[in-house]
C-alpha cells in the first residue's frame, strides 16, 4: 500500500525513556501500521551518530546526567536539526522538552545550554509537580483537549518565538502563565506522561500528518475513547 | 536473648498492645501497626530498645522483600524463635509491632521498605543486611532509585561489621554494597533493565548486553558465590544443592539462594535449609490457589514494571487465560505509564480479561499491543467471566490486597 518507511527516531531510550515514554513510539507506529503504512524504529544511543533522515523524532523523560548526555550527544551530531530544516516533526516530553530550550537550570542549581531549538528556558520551580494534568490545546492545532500525568520539577517559560502548546484545565503544565507544553515548527514539548500519545490520539496523527503529509483516515478505537472519558473527568 | 526493656519502653510497648488490642476489637484488621504507632509514639527509640540484644537482619529491596524474609526466617527456624513482620507492614511501626509480638525471640528477621533502610539501620543494629534489587516503584511518590542506592550505600559505610548478602546481577545493588567488608554475591539474575541502563555512579550508560555488566568507570559485575542454574544452586564451596520449591519462578529461585546464604550464614546446615525453602507454598497470601465458582485461579502480586515484567515472564509459557487487574490508588502509585514499559505482547493469543480501577489504561495498553480481550472492572466479576478451570490472576498492590479480602478465604 505505501511506498517508502516511515522513520521513527527514538533519542537516548535507555536514559530518556522512564515513565512509560517509551510507549509513544508503540502508539506512533500502530497507527500507521493499522492503516498500512511500514515504520521502522531507530534507536540512538550515546556511542551512534543522529541519523539526519528520520521523519519523527522522540525524546523522553529522564534525569539530570540523561539530559547533558543528550545536549552533548545532540550537539555533536547534529542529524535531528538538519532533519527539523527538511520538515520532521520532534516530540519531547519533560527532560526531553528542557533540553531542545535554550537554557536549563538542573535541580543541581547549575544553568546548562540547550539546544535552543523551542524558545523556553527551565528553571527548578522550587516543588514538584506530580498529579494528572488536563490542558486546553492551542486552537490553531486542531486537536481535542489534552490529558496525561505530570512529574517534574522545573518551570518553563515561554519566549516570543514560541507559542504554548495548551492552557492548564487542572494540574500545574509549564509552571508559568497557566500554560502546558509549548511548540515551535514542528518541535513540540510538552510534561505530559501517561505516555502522551496513548492518551491524545490526535496528537499523534498531527505529528504524523506533520512529519509525512500522509491524508490519515480516522481510527475507530472505543478503548481510547472510554480511557479519554475517564481520565477528562476527573477535572469536572 | 533480648535485653530487659527499661521502664519507659515497657510503659510504651504495652500501651501499644493496648491501642493494637483495641484496634482488632473495633474491628480494623489485625491492629499490628496502630500498636507500633503508639509505642512509637511514647518512645521515639523504641526500635533500638526492642533490637537490643537480638542478632537483626534486614532485607530491602523493590521486589521480593516479603518473599526473601518469609524463606530466611523459615530456614533460620531451627535456630529459636523469631521476630519478623510477615505480613510486609515494612515500616518503623510495623517492626515495633513485630518486636513487641516476640519479646522473648533472639532474632529479628525485618523487611524494611528501601527508603526506611537508614532509619531502621541505625537504631536495630543489623548483623546481616540482605540486599535484593532496585528499580522504579510508584516513581511519582518515592522519588529517583539514584537516591535510594546513595541511602543504602551509607548504611552499609555506617555497619562495617555487618555481614552483607547482595545481588550481583543489579548494577544499583552492586553499587550500594561493594564498599562492604564481607558480601556474599548471589547472582540473582534480574531481567528488568528499564532503571539500571544508566550507572549509579556515572550516569553513563552501562552495557547490559552481557550477564557481566560493565561500566567505563569501573563499576562491574562482582564475581557471584552463589549462582543457581535451574533448580540447582551452587555455593562458594562448591557444593550443589537441588531446590524443589514450590513457589514458581525463576525470581523465587533468586529469593531462595540469597535465603540460602544468609541463612548458611548463620550456621544453619544446607540440608535443613533447602528442606524449609521447599515447604513455602504461599507467602501472605500470593501463589495460592482460590477457588471463585469453580474457577481455580492461582493468585499473583506484581507491585511494578520490574515484577509484572517477572511475572508475565512466569505465566506466559502455559496456555491458562488470565485476569490482568490494576487500581492506581496512593499505595500503587498514581502513575500507569509504567504499563508501556511491560512487554504485553508476549500474551498474544491468550485469553485475556483486564480489571481494576485502571482498567481502562490497561485496556489501551493491550490494544496498542494487539492483543484481544474484554474489560470487566470488578475482579471477581473479572475471574467470573472466564469459564470454569484454572485461571492466572496478576494483580498490583492494592488490587490484589482487594482481591484476596474478597475470595481470599473461598477454599
Ligand atoms: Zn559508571
Amino acid at each position: 500500500m505505501s511506498e517508502s518507511k516511515i522513520r521513527i527516531a527514538l533519542i537516548l531510550p535507555d536514559v530518556l525513556g522512564t515513565y512509560g515514554d517509551g510507549g509513544n513510539v508503540i502508539v506512533l507506529a500502530q497507527r500507521l501500521h493499522w492503516r498500512g503504512h511500514q515504520v521502522e524504529v531507530v534507536e540512538v544511543d550515546v556511542d551512534s551518530p543522529v541519523p539526519n533522515d528520520c521523519d519523527i523524532y522522540l525524546l523522553g523523560g529522564g534525569e539530570d546526567t540523561a539530559q547533558q548526555a543528550a545536549v552533548t550527544l545532540l550537539r555533536r551530531h547534529p542529524g535531528m536539526q538538519q532533519a527539523i530544516d527538511k520538515g520532521a516533526a520532534v516530540f519531547a516530553i519533560c527532560a526531553g522538552l528542557q533540553v531542545l530550550g535554550t537554557s536549563f537550570t538542573g535541580a543541581d542549581g547549575i544553568l546548562h545550554g540547550g539546544l535552543g531549538l523551542l524558545d523556553v528556558t527551565t528553571t527548578p520551580m522550587g516543588r514538584r509537580a506530580i498529579g494528572e494534568l488536563i490542558a486546553k490545546p492551542d486552537p490553531a492545532l486542531g486537536i481535542g483537549t489534552l490529558t496525561g500525568f505530570e512529574n517534574h520539577g522545573g518551570a518553563t517559560k515561554i519566549g516570543t518565538d514560541a507559542r504554548a502548546l495548551g492552557t492548564v484545565i487542572h494540574g500545574v503544565g509549564n509552571g508559568v502563565d497557566r500554560f502546558e507544553g509549548v511548540y515551535q515548527g514542528k518541535v513540540i514539548g510538552t510534561y505530559l506522561h501517561g505516555p502522551a500519545l496513548a492518551r491524545n490520539p490526535e496528537l499523534a496523527d498531527l505529528l504524523i500528518q506533520w512529519a509525512t503529509g500522509l491524508q490519515l483516515a480516522p481510527l475507530d478505537l472505543p478503548e481510547v475513547d472510554l480511557l479519554r472519558r475517564e481520565r477528562l473527568a476527573i477535572a469536572d | 536473648m533480648s535485653a530487659p526493656l527499661d521502664g519507659r519502653t515497657r510503659v510504651a510497648v504495652q500501651l501499644g498492645k493496648a491501642a493494637s488490642w483495641l484496634s482488632r476489637a473495633a474491628g480494623r484488621g489485625s491492629g499490628a501497626i496502630i500498636g507500633g504507632r503508639v509505642a512509637l509514639a511514647l518512645e521515639p527509640r523504641a526500635l533500638e530498645r526492642l533490637t537490643s540484644g537480638r542478632r537483626v537482619i534486614l532485607v530491602t529491596g523493590t521486589n521480593g522483600k516479603t518473599t526473601t524474609t518469609r524463606m530466611i526466617t523459615e530456614a533460620l527456624g531451627a535456630r529459636g524463635e523469631i521476630a519478623t513482620n510477615a505480613t510486609g507492614a515494612n515500616m518503623p511501626d510495623g517492626h515495633v509491632a513485630a518486636l513487641m509480638n516476640k519479646p522473648k525471640a533472639g532474632y529479628a528477621v525485618l523487611e524494611v521498605d528501601e527508603m526506611h533502610l537508614d532509619q531502621v539501620a541505625e537504631q536495630a543494629h543489623p548483623a546481616m543486611l540482605v540486599l535484593l534489587n532496585l528499580s522504579r516503584d510508584q516513581l511519582d511518590r518515592v522519588g529517583e532509585i539514584r537516591t535510594v542506592e546513595q541511602r543504602i550505600r551509607k548504611v552499609v559505610e555506617a555497619n562495617p561489621n555487618a555481614v552483607v548478602v547482595a545481588n550481583a546481577d543489579d548494577p544499583f545493588i552492586v553499587s550500594a554494597a561493594q564498599s562492604a567488608k564481607d558480601v556474599e554475591w548471589v547472582a540473582m539474575g534480574s531481567s528488568w533493565r528499564g532503571d539500571s541502563a544508566s550507572c549509579p555512579r556515572c550516569g553513563h550508560h552501562i552495557d547490559t548486553s552481557t550477564t557481566e555488566w560493565h561500566c567505563t568507570c569501573g563499576l562491574r559485575r562482582p564475581t557471584p558465590g552463589w549462582t543457581f542454574d535451574g533448580d540447582t544452586v551452587t555455593a562458594p564451596d562448591g557444593t550443589k544443592l537441588e531446590l524443589n520449591l514450590q513457589l514458581p519462578g525463576a525470581f523465587n529461585r533468586g529469593n531462595a539462594a540469597v535465603a540460602l546464604a544468609t541463612a548458611y550464614r548463620q550456621g544453619v546446615r544446607f540440608q535443613d535449609i533447602v528442606m524449609k525453602l521447599n515447604q513455602v507454598s504461599s507467602v501472605d497470601g500470593r501463589y495460592r490457589d482460590v477457588n471463585v465458582n469453580g474457577r481455580k485461579a492461582r493468585l499473583l502480586l506484581a507491585k511494578n514494571p520490574a515484577s509484572w515484567l517477572a511475572s508475565l515472564d512466569l505465566i506466559s509459557d502455559g496456555d491458562r487465560p488470565m485476569v490482568l487487574v490494576v487500581n492506581s490508588r496512593e499505595a500503587d502509585g498514581f502513575d500507569v505509564s509504567w504499563l508501556w514499559d511491560v512487554h504485553f505482547e508476549q500474551l498474544l493469543g491468550r485469553r485475556v480479561v483486564v480489571a481494576g480501577g485502571r482498567a481502562a489504561d490497561l485496556s489501551v495498553r493491550l490494544k496498542y499491543a494487539d492483543v484481544p480481550h474484554t474489560v470487566v472492572k470488578d475482579s471477581v466479576a473479572a475471574i467470573q467471566s472466564l469459564p470454569p478451570g484454572d485461571v492466572d490472576v496478576l494483580a498490583n498492590y492494592t488490587a490484589f490486597r482487594d482481591l484476596v479480602a474478597k475470595v481470599g478465604s473461598e477454599k
